[in-house]
């Protein structure tokens, strides 16, 4: 076949992997215990699809593997087998081979090939334990070996397989050309002419192949159809065997009838080329689509409900209709029409808007996509901890960007199996303590405002803060004499290389655990915060913008430079009034809003600008919040708010400290987006080395 | 996009032949330095750009170009050269440079284009160590035009180096 299936490679994998995260649930589902027809049956397919799959874009050693995999889950889905534990167990460690082998076939590298080949012996011995199966393997593996004259072939098409564009007369043909045959036709099956439906393949062949062919030969001819029919292939002396298996396997064949082989040929002739079209126009369409893909390493696709590209055309079209409206309203203009023109003007920004929440909804995913992943991490790690734990989820509907979906998956691992490890005591503990002995870790989501809100939740120990105060006066971050209020010694915890766990495990313990995870958190644009109760257990609640495209922003003047702050860390602004302006120390001002002193930062100093006036009465304060702690930012002038569209300064420069982006303004102009948080850390700094310097 | 903006280019300049050899120079300081053509993507005039916040001089800016923040570099100012009030034959010329695994789009500053030549590789000399102005990193090499000499820029490197650098 001269179509280059590396094309469709990317597709299969994606595919691929989704069908894996579907096993995984499925079998964890049966792990505990919700065992029916169907979820195994969902397992089974999915393993099948990627089984098929692998094999016909050559992936030989992932389709070996699914094969036995697909053998052991058939013998479960046939009730043959009961899935007890240590199936399922040996179930979750082939799909993490498969997965294995899948991302190695991805990213070009190598994959563990001796744990895959542990694993499938694994399989195997459960195959072994029970007999068919086994046997017809060994069986079909011995006749590779002999040396017949000749091939007994019985290929018995499922009722549906000519739809799947796959001709049976072309592959009668192509066996012909390998040697001399005979071919018999099962007509047994054929339904009366009126029953007859054009598109379904009602026949079946026993085909006898004389001479010196390699099966391998054969099974190629059928490799298109290997997943489409029951085909049997054996040498010759083995033919009476083979007859009578075939029969009794064609149990789950609906009503399989036969047809006359005029017409089978018809309908084969338009299928096929239907399915010849349908190859080139996606050949046509896809070298420009992998392309794109190769220019940047990280695109990748998104699935789009229908219902949600529907609403984007409904809203374009609108959107088409306001700018003809309005592009009629022009060609004549005069005074008389300036409310027209108002009403046009007004319906065009409505509609914009519309449109850009509805293009922003097609990148929003359900957060599930990323709590997926925990019931099997807490299932692994609970019994290697030998620990008791429950695992909730809610909120798994709750929408969230697609990139900030998947830069949080590895931050919610890590404080997952941080409370895993740390959080939930042990069984003994939790008794003692008067506790159930089954913990439980809650992970919930939901929006509040502009934000998106997780929070993990756990029934452990909680925070132990004399263990994380000395920890840190050992490590310098604090000082011996520094008295601290509970929420900044909980905060210690996400200082870098800072682990109190007293056993380092293989689950959490390094240390490099939780300043990464806030250095994720924060790359994102949200905050981390931790919250315990001795005894009763700990939450840690993260925050993140709900998009990262788009969003509300203050513009903001400093001297000549327009800047924009984001409208979610401003809590007020207001002009400063002389007598709430204290000096400490001659260098760092704080004013004081009703009950609190917060510090001021001027703008200006930070960048290196000139400002209007450096008195701070003559200009605004905006006090903004971020890092868990507020500021005033000092700035000349304040100008609108609008909708801005984020765009990478990294692009093309590199991250700039103070600064998370860049925006386009209504004149074309480029205007920085701070980084409040950014700038708490810069301002904390800045004033470290000033009171050094006083020091 | 960018097949169509080299092919304007090859029109207006009028010269048909291979564009591998080609370089578009432009003069700073009364000196011609030529870059790579097929790195051109457009010659804009001079516009106000937003300043950066704690960057080094010479990067002026960044100027929004069809939907993309682009950095600008004033080269004379990279170069430490004598600064220039901007006059109106400064342009800024759009290159792409090449960094590691990935393209980035920047502007530099210049005070005029000149003109394109076709220089074959071999008559293309290594530069001489020029003290500490410019780094001789950044120059692929000298040519000869008839009369005059061009520096021939590399820009992937230039672009690339001190505080441009993406991984610092």
């Amino acid at each position: 076949m001269g179509i280059d299936l590396s094309q469709f490679h990317e597709t299969f994998l994606e595919e691929s992997f989704e069908g894996l995260d579907v096993m995984e649930t499925s079998l964890l589902a049966m792990d505990e215990g919700d065992e029916d027809a169907e979820t195994v049956n969902t397992i089974f397919r999915s393993a099948h699809s990627i089984k098929g799959g692998s094999a016909t874009f050559g992936f030989e050693n992932v389709a070996g593997f699914t094969h036995v995999l697909e053998t052991l889950l058939d013998q479960v889905r046939s009730d043959e087998r009961e899935a007890d534990q240590i199936i399922i167990n040996t179930l979750l460690e082939s799909v993490d081979c498969v997965r294995e082998m899948l991302t190695a076939e991805r990213d070009k590298t190598d994959y563990d090939e001796v744990h895959v080949k542990d694993v499938q012996s694994r399989l195997e011995k459960i195959l072994g334990n029970d007999d068919s199966a086994e046997q017809q393997e060994a069986g079909a593996n011995n006749a590779e070996e002999i040396q017949t004259s000749g091939w007994i072939i019985t290929f018995k098409p499922h009722l549906n397989m000519i739809q799947t564009g796959n001709d049976p007369v072309r592959i009668l043909r192509e066996l012909e050309s390998l040697g001399s045959m005979q071919v018999k036709s099962d007509l047994r099956n054929l339904p009366e002419l009126v029953e007859m439906s054009a598109e379904d393949c009602y026949m079946s062949w026993t085909i006898t192949m004389g001479g010196d062919i390699d099966k391998k030969q054969i099974e190629e001819v059928f490799d298109w159809v290997m997943d489409d029919c029951e085909l049997d292939i054996s040498p010759l002396s083995h033919a009476e065997e083979n007859t009578t298996e075939v029969s009794v396997s064609g149990n789950n064949q609906d009503d399989p009838v036969a047809e006359i082989l005029q017409k089978t040929e018809i309908k084969q002739e338009v299928s096929a080329s239907q399915t010849k079209t349908e190859v080139s126009a996606e050949r046509a369409t896809k070298p420009a689509a992998k392309k794109a893909a190769k220019a940047s390493t990280e695109a990748s696709s998104i699935r789009v409900g229908i219902d949600k590209i529907d609403e984007l055309i409904n809203m374009v079209g609108e959107l088409v209709i306001t700018q003809s409206m309005l592009g009629q309203l022009g060609e004549n203009f005069d005074m008389s029409k300036l409310d027209s023109l108002r009403d046009g003007l007004a319906q065009l920004e409505s509609h914009t808007r519309e449109l850009q929440e509805s293009v922003m909804r097609v990148r929003m995913l359900p957060i599930s996509f990323a709590f997926n992943r925990f019931p099997r991490l807490v299932h692994d790690l609970s019994s290697k901890l030998g620990k008791k734990i429950r695992l909730e989820l809610s909120g798994e509907s709750t929408e969230l960007d697609k990139t900030v979906m998947e830069k949080i998956g590895d931050p919610l691992v890590h404080l997952v199996r941080n409370s895993l490890d740390h959080g939930i005591e042990s069984p003994e503990v939790r008794r003692a303590a008067g506790k159930s002995e089954e913990g439980v870790i809650h992970l919930n989501a939901y929006h509040k405002g502009g934000t998106i809100i997780i929070e993990i939740n756990d029934d452990g120990a909680g925070l132990d803060k004399e263990r994380i105060r000395n920890k840190a006066i050992e490590n310098g971050l604090i000082s011996e004499d520094e008295q601290l209020p509970d929420e900044k010694i909980y905060d210690l915890i996400f200082q870098p290389g800072f682990s109190t766990a007293e056993v380092v495990s293989d689950v959490s313990g390094r240390g490099v655990g939780m300043d990464v995870v806030r250095r994720n958190i924060r790359d994102l644009g949200g905050t981390v915060e931790i919250m315990s109760t001795p005894g009763e257990g700990s939450t840690i609640t993260i925050r993140l913008p709900l998009t990262l495209a788009i969003m509300d922003g203050q513009l903001v003047r400093v001297g000549k430079e327009t800047y924009i702050i984001p409208i979610v860390s401003i809590i007020e602004s207001l002009q400063a009034q002389k007598e709430n302006i204290n000096t400490i120390v001659d260098q760092a001002e704080v004013y004081k809003l009703r009950d609190e002193y917060i510090s001021i930062v001027k703008l200006y100093e930070i960048f290196g600008l000139v400002p209007d006036s450096q008195n701070i009465t003559d200009g605004l304060l905006v006090m903004v919040e971020g890092e868990g702690s507020k500021m005033g930012l000092y700035v000349d002038e304040l100008l609108g708010q609008q909708q801005v569209v984020i765009k990478s300064l990294e692009t093309n420069y590199r991250r700039i400290n103070g600064v998370s982006g860049a925006t386009i303004l209504g004149d074309g102009t480029v205007a920085m987006i701070l980084d409040v948080p950014g700038l708490v850390i810069m301002s904390r700094a800045r004033k470290n080395r000033e009171v050094g310097k006083v020091a | 996009m960018n097949a169509v903006q080299q092919t304007e280019l090859q029109v207006e300049y009028g010269t048909g032949a291979d564009a591998e050899n080609q370089y578009l120079t432009f003069i700073l300081s009364n000196e011609e330095y030529g870059v790579d053509i097929l790195r051109v993507q457009e010659i804009r005039g001079w516009e106000s750009v937003t300043s950066v916040p704690n960057a080094p001089d010479y990067l002026k800016g960044v100027l929004n170009i069809r939907g993309t923040i682009v950095p600008i570099i004033d080269l004379r100012m990279r170069f430490d050269m004598e600064i220039n009030e901007y006059g109106p034959t400064t342009v800024v010329i759009v290159l792409r440079v090449m960094d590691e695994d990935r393209e980035r789009v920047m502007g530099i500053v210049v005070d005029a284009v000149s003109d394109t030549y076709e220089v074959p590789a071999e008559n293309i000399k290594p530069a001489p160590d020029f003290g500490d102005k410019i780094d001789v990193e950044f120059v692929k090499g000298l040519a000869h035009v008839g009369e005059s000499m061009l520096i021939l820029l590399d820009i992937d490197k230039l672009l690339n180096s001190g505080e441009l650098n993406m991984a610092v």
